[in-house]
């Protein structure tokens, strides 16, 4: 059963995929369109924070850790098998699996959040230093060289499936991502709705309660961040098909920009981090051209402003100040 | 025979690096339970100010030791003013909040000074064991992270300020009921704590080369070694640097510097699921 | 008579401090037991080992015989006990519709949970504040949706830890009628130490006193007891 609500935010943010996969590639140019690329696999990562940090209460601070993993494995798996569909699954499988291994020590460790925040920070550094340390012919995974520093600038874009001579063009790429992007949105909004997502949300609010209830605290937090892990790698593997993986996948800049995403488009909502992502990241390429200012500074400034200015994020904000003046309009 | 003496010296200077990049940090966690997650930015700015004051003539060894910590402390001062004061008791949002002013630290520099590596050259050379050859500085650093360790030390166990300190730590409010300020102990110790920081990055200087983002480089091992360490900030962070040291040195002997690490991060991990509050937090509960 | 729920030799010690020393107790199916004694008597910690909150450093917990002493919370929920803690704890941001049809949706569907959940706010007679946020409700109000959620899933034991903790008189006493008609089909601990509201309520009493049991009898017999009456009056301990 999916409450009226729900279907009416998921059928908008439905619809609103198709209308931006039909019309967007017909008015932006190729440039712009790989850009908006990007930004749509970025939207997936905010997404995926969103969730388990806004709805389980999962404190990570290195989201990009699966993301990158992700998009890694898609471009290793495919350059060895000389054919992107097998790689899809495993490379949705791998971070996942990471996801699931690392969230049951820390869960079942029951470390505190300052430890976890720590523990997937180091463990998306560590990443970042291992890739950039792969420089070499001595660092290959079967036909494909790691490539350090420069990443694997021969990340194959999507081919259909079972025949690799047809690649996919970049506004087809482009109509794939924003529906994936849809659909995770849809996805996440339905796991609210299920005794999964319910019983995780109740977690937030009161871990003791949900275990005195009978609910196993534990598995339930690593299940979702697991799910977090898998959205995060589909996010990497949209981005290794608009530009191609390097380390920077996993630095310390981008772990930082998720978590400003979701601060910014406010924590506990799913439309917010995605709005945020878009957001910054139009700000940050727009700054970038400036070539005055630091995107670096730019981003920490915002970092520093959300947290102390609009602890709610701007969706939040937004919404009760819209509340509020349809509630002043309804008296006067 | 010589190469043994050779690994031994590397484990111990590999020990002593891990005890100067992680005091600062441990410090403002010990006291105030809060990653700062700009600590990698401090040593960065210690680092810079050693390198633009020896560039001006200033003596080296002036350059290395006290105007790196003078400098970051006091931005550390500052940075507790403005933007730590307002978050107290919301420790998500100081780590959050730390962590934007570790990218405007890095993007702030890069505009400055631009992105490229600085250097200063190591004092001491080196002298030889049989065959091998040991930098003399190295030999230096640990003698300065044991120095450092027993200033930390006596300054919480001899003087009244550490007194105060570790009053508030164990009771902010029996403290500030006994007429002392929590919110005038947490400046310091925030202080102080940038002030170690930027020393190391001195310290540290003539090894890695600035530039800035220097820190990513060393936060990864500080934050390691701090929360494995505990609670107990001086022993959990001698504890831990012994242990995840050795293994560093160890492994980086045996594959390669990032494998080393690698294997810190996976021995962190594993050892937290057995001690969630870290070492000090099931062992040596009572110490320093 | 069956015995529910026993402990044998139960032992709590933190660091060197033994909070719980030593204690042997059975609760037969059915049964309205009252656990008392001063403050610091270990009664609080003695509720966090049965619950599971805390692991006993000694001594083992049964259930219907089988040993659960190294049980998680949520575990020892799954057996079939409801627990109340001390301080509410509840979902704030949820309706108390919502958190009540969490405590039951374990074990049923949707639909049954919703109904059962509706039965058991109707119970405690907060049926109309279903859909209440349980954050703005008031602390009376707070207490009630809480022991809901702990009757609707038809436990076989509710554990309560000082039920009337911040209760008015008023309170107390609907709390002292609420306890007594859940005790018609539940088996109940309660852990207090409001003698008078023991009074109202008891049938067997276990005095706890230092970690240990003082004693054990019906609620007449502890009552008249000097040793009782001294350990609250604190001569015992001088």
């Amino acid at each position: 059963m999916v409450g009226f609500r729900t279907g009416l935010q998921i059928g908008v943010a439905l619809m609103a995929a198709v209308l931006a996969a039909v019309l967007l590639p017909r008015y932006l140019e190729l440039f712009t369109l790989i850009n908006a690329t990007v930004f749509v696999s970025m939207g997936v990562l905010a997404l995926s924070l969103g969730l388990i940090w806004g709805f389980g209460g999962i404190l990570c601070f290195g989201q990009t850790a699966f993301f990158g993993l992700g998009g890694y494995t898609y471009a290793v798996a495919s350059i060895n098998f000389g054919d992107t569909t097998w790689a899809i699954p495993l490379a949705l499988a791998l971070p996942t699996a990471v996801a699931a291994a690392l969230g049951y020590l820390m869960f079942y460790g029951r470390i505190s959040d300052v430890y976890m925040g720590v523990i997937t920070l180091t463990t998306t550094l560590i990443l970042f230093k291992f890739a950039n340390s792969t420089a070499g012919d001595q660092w290959k995974i079967g036909s494909s060289p790691l490539g350090g520093f420069n990443g694997i600038p021969g990340t194959p874009p999507l081919n259909v499936p079972f025949d690799p001579g047809t690649q996919l063009a970049p506004d087809q790429i482009f109509v794939i991502a924003v529906l994936c992007l849809g659909l995770c949105y849809a996805a996440a909004k339905l796991i609210l709705r299920t005794r999964f997502g319910r019983v995780s949300v109740a977690i937030k609010e009161n871990e003791l309660r949900a275990e005195l209830l009978g609910y196993d605290v534990r598995l339930h937090k690593m299940a979702l961040f697991a799910v977090g892990g898998f959205m995060a790698g589909l996010g990497g593997i949209l981005f290794a098909n608009c530009v191609f993986v390097s380390p920077t996948m996993f630095s310390l800049s981008y772990a930082g920009q998720v978590i400003i995403w979701v601060l910014v488009g406010g924590i506990g909502t799913l439309a917010g981090p995605v709005i945020g992502c878009i957001l910054i990241q139009t700000l940050t390429t727009y700054a970038g051209t400036l070539s005055m200012i630091d995107p670096n500074l730019l981003l920490g400034a915002l970092f520093m402003l959300a947290v102390v200015a609009v602890p709610k994020g701007l969706l939040p904000t937004a919404t009760n100040l819209l509340a509020k003046l349809a509630r002043r309009g309804d008296e006067s | 025979m010589d190469y043994a003496v050779v690994v031994a010296l590397q484990i111990v200077s590999g020990v002593a690096t891990l005890v100067i990049v992680s005091l600062g940090l441990a410090v403002v966690f010990g006291m105030m339970r809060v990653i700062n997650l700009a600590h990698g930015e401090f040593l960065m700015l210690g680092g810079y100010t050693a390198i633009l004051a020896s560039g001006q003539g200033i003596n080296r060894w002036l350059s290395i030791l006290v105007l790196p910590p003078l400098v970051v402390g006091l931005i550390g001062a500052v940075v507790e003013r403005v933007l730590i004061r307002r978050l107290y008791g919301r420790m998500v949002d100081t780590m959050l909040a730390t962590w934007g002013l570790s990218l405007a630290f890095i993007g702030g520099v890069t505009m400055l000074f631009g992105n490229s590596v600085t250097g200063i050259s190591a004092p001491f050379g080196s002298f030889g064991i049989g065959r091998f050859h040991v930098a003399g500085y190295d030999m230096f650093l640990v003698l300065a992270s044991v120095v450092l360790s027993l200033i930390v030390w006596a300054v919480l166990k001899l003087t009244p300020a550490g007194l105060i300190a570790r009053g508030t730590m164990q009771n902010a409010e029996m403290a500030a009921a006994l007429g002392v300020s929590p919110e005038r102990v947490y400046a310091l110790t925030f202080a102080a704590g940038a002030a170690l920081s930027g020393l190391a990055g001195g310290l540290i200087a003539p090894v890695s080369g600035v530039l800035p983002t220097m820190g990513t480089a060393y936060i990864a091992k500080a934050f390691i070694t701090v929360i494995t360490g505990g609670a107990a900030m001086l022993t959990g962070t001698l504890v831990a640097s012994g242990l995840l040291g050795s293994v560093l040195t160890v492994f980086t002997f045996l594959t390669t510097p990032v494998f080393g690490e690698v294997a810190l991060l996976v021995m962190a991990i594993v050892l937290l699921r057995l001690l969630p509050r870290g070492i000090t937090g099931r062992f040596l509960r009572r110490a320093l | 008579m069956t015995v529910l729920l026993s402990t044998d030799g139960l032992r709590m010690r933190f660091g060197g401090v033994v909070a719980v020393d030593g204690v042997t107790l059975a609760v037969n199916e059915g049964e309205l037991r009252c656990l008392i004694g001063p403050n610091g008597a270990g009664k609080s910690t003695f509720f966090k080992c049965l619950t599971g909150q805390y692991k006993p450093t000694g001594g083992r917990i049964f259930w219907r015989g089988r040993d659960i002493t190294a049980l998680d919370p949520f575990a020892v929920a799954r057996l079939g006990v409801g627990i109340k803690t001390q301080v509410p704890s509840l979902f704030d941001g949820l309706t108390a519709m919502e958190g009540v049809v969490l405590a039951v949706r374990r074990l049923h569907g949707e639909a049954e949970a919703r109904r059962r959940a509706v039965r058991a706010l109707e119970r405690l007679e907060v049926g109309d504040l279903g859909n209440r946020r349980i954050g703005l409700l008031a602390h009376g109000q707070r207490q009630l949706v809480e022991l809901a959620m702990v009757v609707a899933p038809e436990p076989d034991l509710i554990i309560l830890d000082e039920p009337t903790a911040g209760m008015s008189a008023e309170e107390t006493g609907r709390a002292a009628d609420l306890i007594r008609e859940l005790n018609r089909e539940h088996a109940i601990v309660v852990v207090e130490h409001d003698m008078q509201f023991i009074r109202t309520i008891a049938h067997t009493v276990t005095v706890f006193h230092q970690g240990r049991v003082l004693m054990e009898d019906s609620a007449e017999i502890v009552f008249k007891d000097p040793r009782v009456r001294d350990v609250y009056l604190g001569k015992a301990v001088a």
